[in-house]
């Protein structure tokens, strides 16, 4: 195997690991849109990191933390609906970025990567990146399991119960923020939220438990990962797109493998 | 010398005292609310609202719908902040909560044993402990998201019974639940008062079944129109005015129902509701 595809191929696995968990919680919290929203705001943290001399991916996180907070802080406010919120939010950052990144006159940045992924050019930095994120959120998460399990099935009953919500739900942001900061050269801004939930909800029939449904959705990510990247390469399609259309295809199929009787 | 003598029979006398006064009037509050004031957007909910609960007593919080009684159970528990008054618990008390909803989304693969120990780990043996003590044993490794209003009902309960709570604060604990089993529940819940000991404050709208329940009411309408022991308020113009003719003929029910209760359970609670419609 060439180097970069295993580099792409171990890429995409650190990515699909992560966000299998991080996903069943963003489907259980019915945060899709949410996540989206934080994905696009992801090419300004680019752009801003390009201009400020850091990382991007730092940029990256860095802008997510923001509009999280940002969204924390206009919930406050009664009137507009949360989905409306993100739909400014997502757009307005997601134009911003684009905008900015006319500025950037000296720096070339590949904007269609950005976008769509670029899993192919994964290099070992990248990989350094990818695994080391990916690991700390996961370990994040399994620390914060309990309580944010507690939060996403009653907010309040688990407040009474003695759960720091707002902490608990700001890690959790953060940790969203993480995962799609060391996703985006996989999939890239547009595509990322179809990682976290696809895989999650492709293992919703199968699983019994939350824990069952976080390492099967893991599961199906890896699968979905290694049959786009085959897929990319038999039919040279692009990478990234031909992976979200794997996982489409194991969601699909799910639904023709018959499942015990549920009640 | 002559101190020795005297105080011997008045230690005896102030621990009858005690323990005569411990049956009618608990000692130790758990839970106390003082002149709280409370506006959502500019529309007053709660106007100078007090109440207390103390170990081993049941109050209930009546009134129409939007009176405010979620309101101030919220603002007691500490999940709402009240603009102004003061809100006390007891430090340290464990407080078992029973919300008036719970929407589980379907995508979240949970059972009721998972969903019981959310809040308190605990073995399945006590799980299975506390869905029997509650009659809901047999929902058990259903799905939460699969069992009937009134199964949630009582597996909320087990919930909250799993933590041993000091102080109870149930909102509709009723709702969703069948005739018969309103009033297994309720005996299930002045039960717990007399076997566990703590206290509780209960939400409901069901006037009938929580005039026989408890031992003090709470007539809220944004400010609290009466309370006091249920036959004291069931007699006040206020509840009268409030609640209307049809409140005080299902309070009469009521009293049929309770002088029989030891008889004819069942019977006698099917009669009262033919005579409520007759």
């Amino acid at each position: 195997m060439d180097d970069f595809l295993l580099r792409a191929l171990l890429g995409g696995l650190g990515v699909a690991l992560a966000a299998g968990p991080l996903g069943t919680f963003i489907v259980w919290r019915r945060m899709a849109y949410f996540g989206d929203t934080l994905a696009h705001s992801g090419l300004l943290g680019v752009v801003l990191g390009v201009m400020l001399r850091v990382d991007p991916q730092l940029g990256v996180v860095a802008t997510c933390l923001l509009v999280a907070l940002a969204l924390v802080l206009l919930q406050r406010q009664r009137g507009l609906a949360t989905d409306t919120l993100l739909g400014i939010l997502a757009h307005a950052t997601l134009s911003l970025g684009l905008v900015a990144l006319a500025f950037l006159e000296t720096v070339r940045v590949d904007l269609v990567g950005y976008l769509f992924g670029d899993i192919l050019a994964i290099t070992v930095s990248d990989l350094y990146w990818i695994w080391g994120g990916g690991l700390l959120a996961l370990a994040a998460l399994a620390g914060l399991w309990r309580p944010l399990l507690a939060i996403t099935v009653h907010e309040e009953l688990a407040q009474v119960e003695g759960v720091a919500v707002f902490p608990i739900r700001l890690a959790f942001m953060l940790l969203v923020a993480l995962v799609i900061a060391v996703a985006m050269k996989v999939v890239g801004i547009l595509l990322i939220t179809s990682l976290l939930i696809i895989p999650a909800a492709a293992a919703r029939r199968f699983a019994r438990s939350p824990e069952g449904m976080a390492a099967l959705a893991s599961l199906f990510g890896g699968a979905a990962v290694g049959l786009g990247l085959w897929a990319s390469l038999r039919w040279d399609t692009p990478a990234g797109p031909s992976v979200v259309v794997a996982a489409t295809a194991l969601f699909a199929l799910g639904f023709a493998v018959p499942t015990q009787s549920r009640r | 010398m002559s101190n020795r003598v005297e105080e011997l029979p008045r230690a005896e006398m102030a621990a009858r005292t005690i323990s005569e006064e411990r049956r009618t009037l608990p000692a130790e509050p758990l839970l106390t609310v003082e002149n709280v004031n409370l506006a959502i957007r500019g529309n007053p909910i709660l106007r100078d609202v007090s109440l207390r609960v103390t170990a081993g007593e049941i109050v209930a919080l009546i009134g129409p719908n939007g009176a405010g009684k979620s309101t101030l159970a919220r603002v007691a528990l500490g999940l709402m902040r009240a603009d102004s008054g003061r809100v006390w618990r007891k430090p340290g008390a464990r407080v078992g909560y029973m919300p008036q909803r719970l929407g589980v989304d379907d995508a979240l693969p949970l059972s009721v044993r998972r969903f019981v120990t959310l809040g308190t780990p605990a073995s399945r043996e006590r799980v299975r402990e506390a869905l029997v003590e509650v009659g809901a044993a047999h929902t058990l490794d259903a799905p939460v998201q699969a069992i009937s209003g009134g199964e949630l009902q009582r597996v909320l309960l087990a919930r909250a019974l799993l933590r041993e709570p000091e102080l109870l604060v149930l909102d509709e604990p009723i709702q969703g639940v069948d005739v018969n089993g309103q009033y297994e529940l309720y005996d299930l819940i002045s039960g717990l008062r007399q076997r566990r000991g703590c206290g509780i404050l209960m939400v409901s709208h069901e006037l009938h079944l929580v005039m026989a329940a408890t031992d003090h009411v709470l007539c809220l309408n944004r400010h609290v129109c009466c309370s006091g022991h249920p036959d004291h308020v069931a007699r006040d113009p206020a509840y009268l005015k409030l609640f209307g003719l049809d409140g005080v003929r299902h309070l009469a029910i009521y009293h049929h129902h309770h002088n029989h209760r030891h008889d004819l359970h069942g019977a006698v609670v099917e009669s009262a509701e033919d005579g409520a419609h007759g």
